[in-house]
């Protein structure tokens, strides 16, 4: 079948396809182009390249099973996908979580949106030709994520925020780690400021290409810095906060005219903002509380010994579980109703805590939300990342649906290039910050 | 304006369209008859009420106990900053609805992930076709009908453009 721009093609201009095998493309995106020699007289995009069936599958899955499939929703940014499931479930289930819990949440945030914001500058310059801006960022993102893997485990596919709270405490070096992240960052927006602000080629690229409305982005449902840069000082985490939002100092950037260099500019004074939130951020997290009763032993010894008398000391634990002792996990995930994966400490040593881990996984049990409908949005790396879950009683989502932030970012993109040039889809395309994991779904 | 004003406000503007107001978690629902959709949101598009932006379209499959799909809606009114959830049903043997696409510019590509997974028309959209799976699949995957993990039958290369 022919597609629209086959159908509505003039005689004399020339059809090219751009992508999806185009490095500027990310793999994922299909652009067709009606050319008059440079210049653009039509364009459809195609989506849907990286469909792999999110919705379905978690329809599919347990509540709790699901949730590392939101990892791989925004992969640059997987904390705040996990942070965005985790609290619509939390208001539908209507579980407080934490304080400790909130202010970690929302330093893994803030690490994950800055993070975010360094990819797709770092790919937008790279496509313009500034090859040392891409390493510069990729530098200051591995710090960020080295804080991350520290703590998480993992540096993209994370599943570190569960439904109720964490999973596990911050590493005991945390603070150095974030301290150096955030030294390194600025240092790199610094050197990347003084490398583009200024620079004639990325000024001739950005500047008055790829200008949006306020009324269009409005219109085309537009959020994050996208919107942002076109001067509606819209964030979720001023519109309705979260977390603990409402207690720290920031501001909310915008840009005048909706061009190439206002989202690129956002995005650099969001990553300043989102540093001064780590630090405060990190005053407020106080030192993990010392763990109680002297000596560990093994499981089975735990068992043996408790058959005649209270088991002495704490049981011990598998390295990988660092962090969720049950000591810990008191001030990090909520105790209201069976909401997090009970302590393995009485999973492994009891039978009681045996039985409440079975109920906890099996099928039809676990974690069963009241029926009804909920909607739950947070400010991810694109925008407002929101989850439409429909619970039926069941163990799984009736239905589950997540408002990608970029889907309605890309649909604008036909309109940005039309009568533009060639070479200004690039740094069109690539300030929109397309992350095709979750475009696509 | 607040909830309850509102609400009494969107009800005299809207008149029998409105079925039902509720409340899920927080959230205020509204339930439109599906003959005035298009009516309904262009009304809650404008002032006072400015709905100004479409946050998102989405399907819920009903079919196999109540005959029916469920369209959701999710306004955001940016100068009064709240949101509104907006439902209708269309019957599951022959669903439709109205479109959109002329009130907000992003329902063009929202109905057409809606027609993708679900199979609802959207008579007045200027373009409605598949956009997340490709042309030559069979089925709409989010229907409940629709089994996990189905395998596709295979389809001929496209055409160079």
């Amino acid at each position: 079948m022919q597609t629209r721009i086959q159908r509505e093609a003039r005689p004399e201009s020339m059809l090219i396809n751009m992508g999806p095998s185009h490095p500027a493309m990310h793999g994922t995106i299909r652009i067709m182009l009606e050319l008059d020699a440079e210049r653009i007289l039509n364009a459809e995009v195609e989506v849907g390249y990286l469909h792999r069936g999110f919705e379905k599958t978690c329809e599919n899955k347990t509540y709790f099973n699901l949730l590392p499939y939101t990892d791989r929703l925004n992969y640059v940014s997987p904390l705040i996908n996990n942070l965005g499931y985790a609290m619509t479930m939390e208001k539908m289930l209507g579980v407080a979580v934490p304080e400790r819990a909130q202010l970690i949440r929302v330093l893994m945030s803030e690490l994950s949106r800055v993070s975010d914001h360094l990819t797709c500058l770092a790919a937008m310059a790279m496509e313009c030709g500034a090859f040392t801006v891409f390493l510069y960022m990729m530098k200051a993102r591995e710090f960020l994520w080295d804080t991350i893997e520290f703590t998480a485990g993992a540096r993209m596919t994370t599943s570190y925020i569960r439904i109720g709270g964490v999973r596990a405490d911050l590493h005991p070096d945390w603070r150095a780690s974030l301290a150096a992240a955030v030294g390194e960052t600025r240092k790199v927006l610094k050197d990347v400021a003084g490398l583009l602000d200024k620079n004639s080629i990325f000024q001739g690229r950005t500047r008055g290409v790829g200008v949006m409305s306020q009324e269009d982005a409005l219109s085309y449902g537009w959020t994050g810095p996208c919107l942002r840069s076109t001067g509606v000082p819209y964030d979720v985490r001023k519109a309705s906060p979260y977390l603990v939002y409402d207690r720290l100092k920031f501001e909310v950037p915008t840009g005048e005219c909706g061009d190439n260099y206002d989202r690129y500019n956002v995005r650099m004074r969001e990553m300043e903002q989102s540093l001064r939130l780590l630090e405060q951020i990190a005053v407020l997290i106080p030192e993990a509380p010392p763990l109680t009763g002297g000596l560990e032993i093994e499981p089975a010894e735990a068992i043996r010994v408790s058959r005649r008398q209270k088991a002495p000391g704490r049981v011990r634990l598998s390295p990988n579980l660092e962090g969720s002792e049950k000591d810990r996990l008191a001030g990090l995930m909520t105790s209201d109703g069976p909401v997090g994966v009970p302590p393995k400490e009485d999973t492994y040593a009891t039978m009681e805590g045996l039985i409440s881990h079975f109920l906890f996984f099996m099928n039809g049990k676990g974690i069963r939300p009241p029926k009804g409908d909920v909607y739950f949005s947070v400010e991810g790396g694109n925008g407002e990342v929101g989850f439409y879950i429909v619970s039926d009683g069941t163990d799984r989502p009736y239905r589950l649906h997540l408002r990608a932030p970029c889907f309605h970012v890309v649909a604008a993109l036909e309109q940005l290039i039309i009568g533009r040039l060639i070479a200004d889809v690039i740094p069109t395309f690539g300030s929109m910050n397309m992350i095709g994991g979750e475009l696509d779904r | 304006m607040g909830k309850e004003a509102l609400i009494e406000d969107i009800r005299t503007k809207l008149g029998r369209a409105v079925e039902a107001v509720s409340d899920s978690f927080g959230d205020t629902v509204l339930t439109v008859r599906s003959d005035s959709l298009r009516s309904a949101l262009a009304g809650l598009r404008e002032r006072p009420f400015d709905y100004a932006v479409l946050l998102d379209i989405t399907c819920v499959d009903f079919a196999a106990g109540e005959g029916r799909f469920e369209l959701v809606y999710h306004l955001y009114s940016l100068s009064r900053n709240v949101r509104l959830r907006l439902k209708t049903s269309v019957p599951a043997s022959d669903p439709a609805a109205a479109s959109a696409s002329g009130l907000w510019k992003n329902a063009g590509w929202l109905e057409r992930e809606v027609f993708d997974m679900f199979g609802v028309r959207f008579p007045g959209h200027p373009d409605l076709k598949r956009i997340l799976t490709y042309e030559g699949f069979e089925g709409h995957p989010l229907r409940k009908s629709y089994p996990w993990r189905l395998a596709q039958p295979r389809i001929p290369l496209k055409d160079k453009l």
